[in-house]
């Protein structure tokens, strides 16, 4: 049984339709990368997955459990569904430490020294342990988004989705959180990212899914999608991306 | 686009030469001439009336000394002026010999003086005028409003009267920051359900900035004794005087915090609910620090205004400093008494706002420098 399983999933802005029926299953320590270009709704899809957004229909299982539809506890949820985003987001009022441990002692049922142990440790694993003390906005944008991971992963979530997670990242910067990220998939993590780093897509990936306008319309193996594209779009997109020097 | 000649205006770019000589500065150094002398005028009056009031009986050596240096200081913008003429002529030579670029030089430094000269003289000017006004017809003005010994005879009991708007604003000030707060929140709650809630808050903040203060406290002190209702009939007036505030406050801090709230982005509601944090939890913990910081300085403001509202709590029968002051002026048939009040107001006030703005940079440094 696939870990997390969408079914035809609907979602409108007003009576602007973004999301037109997706389907898509992510096995136990599968990386899924979502490509497609800006606006086919990847954000829109992951955030869905996390609840942050209503959806129109369809239905999100997770380990089997049915999370859609009303009186879903959607903390509990988010507790075991993780998400990263573009911009970090991390607390700009709290210290490092502060952001990383306030889920696992508020909702997580941490004692506040356990969830700080922890805390240092994982920002000891990325070299980050001497900016425990400091506030986000002390901090360069890939190490404020490599805290945002550790934030997320400090939950221990059973599934991590990320959202063009080095969109907003000075190049040189993009490599430690790309590093970040293969050392979670390595260790079995299951992950669902959107992603403009094709070539990130095609080393991590177990599957690969090209969204557009709403729809899955392609998906396969990294070699099946990046280097024998079925559909015309995705040819449009990967050459376009080409063209762009990003694969 | 700035264009002299309207039969071409808009149909090109106008450039002027870049190499051009530089304006003259001879009009400025006039006018800071003029202004420096009219300042030297004004100053002289001022002083000798005022020295006429605090010395009816006539001049010492001392008072001649203090008269003059008073006056001097009141001519220091010449200097620059005459820094400005100087650097006018450097430049109108070197422009003789074709230097544009040190004529350009020469001519902004000449500028910058006889502006300096100006701003200095203007400030000094109006402080003359004001001393002048004050000090005029023997000092009537001045015996009305500052006669040091009414001030003096005025100042412990008004004073000790003080101390009730003191305690009238702090209990106010407490209770506003947690209605307000309460208000702002019942304005957000989500759904339907919250939709009872919202427009009743909406209404109450609509209502309370509507009706003047005054009028509250007015209606609150003899009303709600008048009625005879339960509790409030028993208050003492202080105490009603501080629900009085707080009912008004209270709806323009509610919609400051809502600013606040509002101005909070999205995203970091998103990151805080993405982590399982319930929906109070994320407000308590995420929303509402950020938005308090954010909205200190008009929290303030609005104290401030709330501070000198406590002037007005007399009308409930509260005998605060500004009634007792008029009961004492109205004694000695003389303001001073009510001037002291005013004086008390702005010795209060003012390091408030000055102890706010050094608590915001501290904040924002320590934001930016990491430090915890
Ligand atoms: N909160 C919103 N309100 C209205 N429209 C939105 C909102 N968020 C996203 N959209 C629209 O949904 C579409 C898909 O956006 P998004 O999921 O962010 O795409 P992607 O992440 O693939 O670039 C876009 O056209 C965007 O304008
Ligand atoms: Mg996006």
């Amino acid at each position: 049984m696939h870990f997390l399983q969408i079914r035809d999933l609907h979602k409108s802005y007003g009576s602007l339709e973004i999301l037109k029926g997706v389907t898509l299953d992510v096995a136990r320590h599968e990386v899924v990368c979502l490509i497609g270009a800006s606006g086919s709704g990847k954000s829109t899809l992951l955030r869905c997955i996390n609840a942050l957004e209503p959806i129109d229909s369809g239905t999100i299982l997770v380990n089997g459990d049915q999370v859609t539809g009303l009186g879903v506890d959607l903390n509990a949820l988010r507790r075991n569904v993780g998400i990263v985003f573009q911009s970090y987001n991390l607390f700009p009022h709290m210290s490092v430490l502060k952001n990383i441990t306030l889920a696992p002692t508020m909702v997580g049922g941490v004692s506040k020294e356990a969830a700080e142990q922890r805390a240092l440790e994982l920002l000891e694993k990325i070299g980050l342990r001497n900016k425990a003390g400091s506030f986000p906005d002390a901090l360069s944008g890939g190490q404020q988004q490599r805290v945002a991971i550790v934030r997320a992963m400090a939950m221990d979530p059973q599934v991590l989705l990320l959202d063009e997670i080095t969109a907003a990242l000075d190049p040189e910067l993009v490599g430690d959180v790309l590093e970040m990220i293969r050392e979670l998939a390595v260790d079995g993590l299951t992950m669902l990212l959107a992603t403009h780093e094709m070539g990130f897509a095609r080393e991590v990936a177990s599957q690969v899914c090209f969204l557009h306008q709403g729809k899955i319309l392609e998906r396969g193996t990294p070699q099946q999608v990046f280097e024998n594209p079925q559909e015309e779009r995705t040819q449009q997109f990967l050459s376009r991306v080409i063209q762009a020097g990003r694969l | 686009m700035s264009t002299t000649n309207p039969t071409t205006a808009g149909d090109s770019l106008q450039k002027s030469s870049l190499h051009a000589p530089p304006p003259t500065v001879t009009p400025f150094t006039i006018a800071a001439v003029a202004v420096v002398a009219l300042t030297a005028a004004v100053s002289y009056y001022a002083l000798i009336w005022l020295f006429a009031y605090i010395y009816p009986n006539g001049a010492s050596g001392l008072f001649t000394a203090l008269f003059v240096a008073l006056w001097l200081a009141a001519l220091i913008p010449l200097i620059p002026a005459v820094q400005a003429m100087g650097r006018s002529q450097k430049a109108n030579a070197l422009l003789r010999s074709h230097d544009v670029v040190g004529a350009r030089h020469h001519a902004a430094l000449g500028r910058e003086a006889a502006l300096t000269s100006m701003g200095y003289s203007a400030a000094i000017l109006v402080l003359a005028t004001l001393v002048a006004f004050v000090s005029t017809k023997d000092g009537a003005i001045a015996s009305t409003f500052l006669r040091p010994a009414f001030i003096a005879q005025a100042f412990s009991d008004v004073l000790a009267a003080f101390w009730v708007n003191v305690r009238v604003a702090l209990g106010a000030e407490v209770l506003v920051l947690v209605l307000g707060l309460g208000i702002a929140i019942m304005r957000m709650l989500p759904g339907r359900a919250g939709r009872p809630l919202r427009v009743l808050a909406i209404l109450y903040t609509d209502i309370f900035r509507a009706i003047p203060g005054i009028i509250v406290l007015y209606l609150v002190g003899f009303g709600l004794s008048l009625a005879e209702v339960p509790f409030f009939k028993d208050l003492p007036p202080i105490w009603l005087a501080i629900f009085a505030l707080t009912l008004t406050y209270s709806a323009y801090v509610a919609e400051v915090y809502r600013a606040g709230l509002d101005s909070i982005h999205r995203s970091q509601w998103a990151a805080a609910r993405s982590l399982g944090l319930s929906y109070p939890q994320a407000l308590r913990t995420v929303i509402i620090p950020q938005a308090v910081r954010r909205v200190i300085p008009p929290l303030l403001n609005d104290f401030i205004g709330l501070q000198k509202d406590t002037a007005l709590i007399g009308v409930m029968g509260v005998i605060d400093a500004f009634t007792q002051s008029r009961l004492i002026g109205s004694a000695v048939f003389n303001l001073s008494p009510v001037t002291v009040v005013a004086i008390i107001f702005v010795v209060v006030t003012i390091p408030q706002s000055r102890f706010v703005d050094r608590m915001l940079e501290k904040d924002q440094a320590r934001q930016r420098s990491g430090s915890s």
